[in-house]
């Protein structure tokens, strides 16, 4: 079977006047089909580069960078990427906000508010369809951005920190919710963060980066089963993965 | 959450409407001692007339300062109106080309920095007495502030807005559309704001160097008969013009923008 995602051996530098910057140094990272992943490094490591590249956003670079073993350069398929921040346009309401992948597709608007009206209480969204974002709390707005990520209608999400603004109690309930809908949809996830536990609760596998020029130091396969609890969270292996990872971030 | 967000904002308000009333009260004093000065020290009423004699002029030539609006309104609208087209045409075709922005932007600074006051004898030699040469000086005052304030709003665009509409696959068009458009229109009704004041000076400026009708005219002819408190009189109408577009203006904006916390 096709990767989903596959780098090898990915270089990057941004140059900037005279100063070159180093930021990615041989990464090779691959995603399988139906995965969840987590990126894990310290802030500033270079994380965010790496979704970069994969979405186009910053070109040249240096290695093999393939998705669904095409490589990206030939490849048009669109990727449900969700940045840190939730980018909610603040001059449309949650709905007209939720649709825009569809009203890019061209879809027509009936069509559009029968779609997602069957997703609102999945994404616990239903009742607020006319709020404009000020009006939402944090843990909403951060829903309402995956919901739009997961319109774009692709097989591939690539989530960066999505709840790195969140309280830990918003957050602890998104992460149990997130792995709900991607029970749900059945999509493969690379997921970023800089959170140790919600790496370990949420992953089958974690790529741990170094600090700048980002090295991997490490590949860890979680063995929990799915699906998780949150309970697990206590058990002896759980802390022996987390003194792990806290090691190899050190 | 709701109910404090609730409270808090009546309390806002309530702080706005305080703000208003401290307003007008200052206002108000200012008019009583202006009357008492003007009484007191007999002050002959061509050099400074009283709030009274304002009032009383305004009274008694209403119908011909109507008149003389009308003529002004009816200029600086249409001024108004052919900036806002110009204005916009030109920001976009900025804000799509880069080239045509660096080449034109200075330029536009360059030209704001002629006097009006220079300029408008010329273009009444060109286009003569009628109102053709008082609209294009409105337009010529109203371009630049709604110029530069929608360019200004089309390029401070969040970058990471575009570039997710990009790998949602939007086109150029879209992006325009949908993210463009929508978020430089706060900075575009910053600019109607100001330009809003300017294009009833603007027709003034214009009528003031020679016209058959308007209130620029009529304030001429005042002060060369001596006429002090119907020049007064006219003066509080174009405040009380200048003030209302202003106010169009601001609820035009609140309604299109009912996301737009900051008017």
């Amino acid at each position: 079977m096709v990767e989903k995602v596959y780098m090898a051996n990915v270089n990057k530098t941004f140059q900037e006047d005279d100063k070159i910057l180093k930021v990615l140094k041989d990464i090779s990272i691959t995603l399988n089909a139906g995965e969840f992943v987590s990126i894990i490094g310290p802030s500033g490591c270079g994380k965010s580069t790496i979704f970069h590249i994969l979405t186009k956003i910053v070109k040249g670079y240096g290695g093999i960078v393939k998705i669904d073993g095409v490589s990206i350069e030939k490849q048009n398929k669109k990727i449900g990427y969700m940045p840190q921040k939730d980018l909610l346009m603040p001059w449309r309401n949650l709905l007209d906000n939720v649709c825009i992948p569809l009203e890019i597709q061209g879809i027509r608007g009936k069509d559009r508010k029968k779609r997602v009206e069957k997703l609102l209480p999945i994404f616990g969204l239903e009742g607020f369809e006319k709020s404009y974002p000020y009006q939402l709390s944090g843990g909403m707005r951060q829903r309402a951005a995956l919901l739009r990520t997961i319109l774009i209608d692709s097989d591939i999400l690539l989530l960066d920190e999505p709840f790195a603004a969140l309280d830990a109690i918003s957050r602890s309930n998104m992460q149990e919710w997130l792995l709900d809908i991607w029970q749900k949809f059945k999509h493969s996830a690379l997921f970023i963060t800089h959170d140790v536990e919600e790496a370990i609760y949420l992953s089958d596998r974690i790529y741990v980066l170094s600090h700048r020029p980002a090295i991997i130091v490490d590949e860890i396969k979680i063995d929990f089963p799915r699906p998780r609890i949150k309970e697990m969270t206590l058990t002896s292996e759980f802390i022996g993965y987390k003194k792990r990872l806290i090691e190899l971030l050190r | 959450m709701k109910r404090s967000e609730d409270i808090e904002d009546r309390l806002f308000k309530s702080i706005k409407i305080k703000e208003k009333y401290v307003s007008v009260v200052t206002i108000l004093i200012l008019v009583i001692l202006w009357q008492w000065i003007t009484y007191f020290l007999r002050i002959p009423e061509y050099i400074l007339p009283s709030p009274t004699d304002i009032v009383s002029s305004l009274i008694r030539s209403k119908d011909i300062l109507w008149l003389h609006s009308l003529t002004t309104i009816y200029e600086a609208g249409i001024g108004f109106i052919i900036a806002i087209i110009f204005a916009l045409v030109i920001a976009i075709i900025m804000n799509q080309w880069k080239l045509f922005k660096v080449s034109l932007y200075p330029l536009l600074v360059i030209s704001q920095t002629i006097p009006i006051i220079a300029l408008a004898p010329l273009i009444m030699i060109w286009m003569g007495f009628g109102s053709l040469p008082k609209v294009v000086v409105v337009v010529i005052v109203c371009f630049f502030p709604i110029s530069v304030s929608v360019v200004e709003g089309l390029a401070t665009v969040d970058k990471d807005l575009l570039d997710i509409m990009e790998i949602m696959g939007a086109n150029k068009f879209q992006v325009f559309l949908k993210v463009k458009l929508p978020y430089s229109l706060p900075s575009f009704f910053a600019g109607l704001k100001i330009a809003a004041t300017y294009s009833i000076m603007g027709a003034i400026i214009g009528e003031w160097l020679g016209a058959k009708r308007g209130l620029g005219i009529f304030m001429t002819r005042t002060m060369s008969s001596f006429k002090t408190s119907d020049l007064f009189a006219a003066i509080i109408i174009v405040v009380l013009l200048s003030i209302a577009l202003f106010k169009i203006i601001e609820w035009v904006g609140r309604k299109l923008m009912p996301w737009n916390r900051e008017l």
